[in-house]
């Protein structure tokens, strides 16, 4: 029976499916242009001032590179207006641009060196959706750029921007004697790397602290294993586990408190939560299995891990505070290195099959399992921010190559990487 | 079975020429990687191998340095998927158990290796459970646990760095590698 006050409830969350509804239906409307993704027109900025990087080019790559934009090449552009007063939306209407976004380089004022002003237009309306003005200096002409493609972004997807973030990644170059590993950032769009730490032995598993201040990672360094985290900034860092056996797989916990592990120091590979203030140890898993690989779900309450507890390798979720793990994933033989999406409701992975091991994604309600990738050797998937992209890693063609794909598979490309085979990815958040 | 056979003896010797560069090696790397981070943490394993490498020419270890018979098989191949030490190689964690049995002063770093297949740290896991599976093997046959250090290092260390089968056979592996040797 439905009482009063319940179906009144009820009202209330069909109003709410109802609205969200109609908010997913606008949305694939929108997306409904060229190959399921947004025409836009980034037309050249007017950049005398600034002699170099290429502000229009930069930001229609991050567009294109969220996958949920086509942005119209350079040559079909119907007029190359400066000036926001210059735009004449007929001529973009006739060339089927719903959005065109023209700026300028002027010199800056104060301690600036240069100012880009921008505008994005709704080119059937007739009228400006957004406008902007950013101080910068040189050597930020590329991020101020990313920064522009963001609020672009954010304005007609109402979703963040993840044009202007960094990732991780360890590089291994030579043999035998001149082998050297190193920890890198980059821009997302794998421009501007610098060097974290280097070694001649291994470097594994960079993780960001949730603030992007941190970073937790695996050295070899002292020929063995430990965890190490370093500020970012300074430079400093400190060794948080250097146990007896493997110490591996860091992972932050979203409030950033807590780092989960994988240590073999009582005999087999467990799972740990280590509060890296205090250095307090908690055991979460007991099993003569391997246990590794932990992930934490957003809310901090659960984790995801890889355990060959049933004979192969398969993704496990257990409490933050240990218990009894429950298992996630049942096709095929192998799935490791889960990791949810920001949002929580999916899973990445690396699947293992007939084909080779590739990028998957489970969606946490139906458990369905999509393949994302069609590589050999796949592997180290981690989110942007926004949930839309997956930056992993693959082998092709003998090649090791830094990697993204769209969590709908669509659209996937090589991140140019210099400094030979790369090893490990993690998105900044 | 022949065929497999000598494939097995043509691995153990392409893995024992580049075993030949490990002993000793790039302590002096890493100390200069750690002296560019301003770091002297990574210079002590370093100096501790240098110690020993002195010491061990009054202990008698000519016998690991001769460079033929069983003592000089230092790598250890594994099938896919597993972690069983094959009866083929016997005869060589025998010689290396009594070996350790009788010079109680010398450790060894069972270094424990997986192919590129699949996720890294789950490989580092594996590789592990290689390296168990041999220390086990030579505990059983007389070396005391305090001679024996695993390290494992997954998939970072390939001996051979190719994308086929033919390459990830000689990955999968665990190498033992004495001090000063």
């Amino acid at each position: 029976m439905i009482t009063p006050l319940r179906f009144s409830l009820w009202l209330g969350f069909l109003t709410l499916g109802l609205t969200a509804l109609a908010r997913a239906e606008l949305t694939v409307d929108i997306n409904q242009g060229v190959e399921g993704t947004m025409p836009i027109a980034i037309v050249p900025f007017g950049q005398e001032a600034l002699a170099g990087d290429n502000l229009a080019g930069i930001i229609a790559a991050d567009l294109k590179n969220s996958g949920r934009f086509t942005p119209l090449d350079e040559v079909q552009m119907p007029e190359r207006p400066v000036p926001p007063e210059a735009v004449n939306f007929p001529v973009w209407q006739s060339a089927g641009q719903e959005h065109v976004v023209i700026g300028q380089v002027v010199p800056g004022v104060g301690g600036a060196a240069y100012e880009a002003t921008f505008t994005l237009f709704d080119a059937i309306r007739g009228t400006s959706l957004l406008s902007d003005r950013i101080p910068f200096k040189a050597s930020d002409a590329r991020h101020t750029a990313h920064r522009m493609a963001d609020l672009i972004y954010q304005q007609l997807t109402g979703e963040r921007g993840i044009s202007n973030t960094r990732i991780a990644y360890v590089t291994a170059s030579g043999a035998g004697k001149t082998r050297e590993y190193r920890l890198q950032i980059a821009d997302a769009d794998g421009q501007g790397a610098r060097e974290v730490m280097s070694s001649s032995e291994p470097i594994m598993s960079p993780v960001w602290s949730p603030d992007g201040k941190r970073m937790a990672y695996v050295s070899f360094e002292d020929r063995k294993a430990a965890i190490y985290v370093q500020n970012l900034s300074t430079g400093e860092r400190r060794t948080v586990s250097a146990t007896p056996g493997i110490n591996g797989a860091p992972a932050w916990s979203p409030d950033g408190s807590t780092l989960a592990l994988t240590l073999s120091k009582d005999g087999n590979p467990e799972i740990y939560t280590l509060d890296v203030a205090s250095g307090a140890l908690n055991r979460i898993t007991r099993d003569d299995a391997i246990d590794t690989e932990a992930s934490w779900s957003p809310d901090g309450r659960s984790l995801v891990m890889t355990s060959d507890r049933g004979g192969k390798p398969q993704l496990y979720l257990v409490s933050a505070t240990g218990g009894e793990p429950q298992r996630l994933t049942y096709e095929g033989d192998y799935n490791a290195r889960g990791v949810f999406s920001p949002d929580g409701r999916s899973l990445a992975m690396v699947h293992g099959g007939e084909g080779g091991y590739r990028i998957a994604l489970m969606d946490m309600g139906s458990r369905h399992l999509k393949m994302l990738t069609r590589g050999r050797l796949d592997e180290s998937p981690s989110f942007a921010a926004n949930g839309r992209v997956i930056l992993y890693t693959r082998k092709d063609g003998g090649r090791d190559q830094l990697a993204m794909v769209t969590v709908d598979g669509q659209s996937q490309r090589n991140i140019p990487i210099r400094g030979g085979e790369v090893r490990g990815a993690a998105w900044s958040p | 079975m022949m065929k497999k056979l000598a494939m097995g003896g043509l691995l153990l010797v392409l893995a024992i020429s580049g075993c030949s560069s490990k002993g000793g090696l790039d302590e002096t790397n890493a100390g200069a990687s750690a002296a560019r981070r301003g770091h002297a943490k990574a210079g002590g394993a370093g100096h501790a191998y240098a110690d020993v490498g002195r010491n061990s020419q009054f202990t008698g270890l000519g016998d690991l340095d001769s460079g033929t018979g069983p003592l000089s098989k230092r790598v250890i191949y594994f099938a896919y998927d597993s972690d069983d030490v094959l009866p083929e190689y016997e005869p060589v964690m025998t010689a290396h158990a009594e070996y350790l049995a009788s010079h109680p002063q010398q450790t060894a770093v069972l270094e424990g290796h997986a192919d590129e297949r699949g996720s890294s740290e789950y490989n580092i896991a594996l590789s592990e459970r290689r390296a168990r599976s041999v220390e086990r093997s030579l505990r059983l046959q007389g070396a005391a646990e305090g001679q024996l250090q695993i390290v494992s290092y997954g998939e970072e260390k390939p001996a051979v760095s190719g994308h086929e089968e033919s390459s990830w056979q000689q990955n999968r592996r665990v190498e033992i590698v004495y001090s000063g040797h």
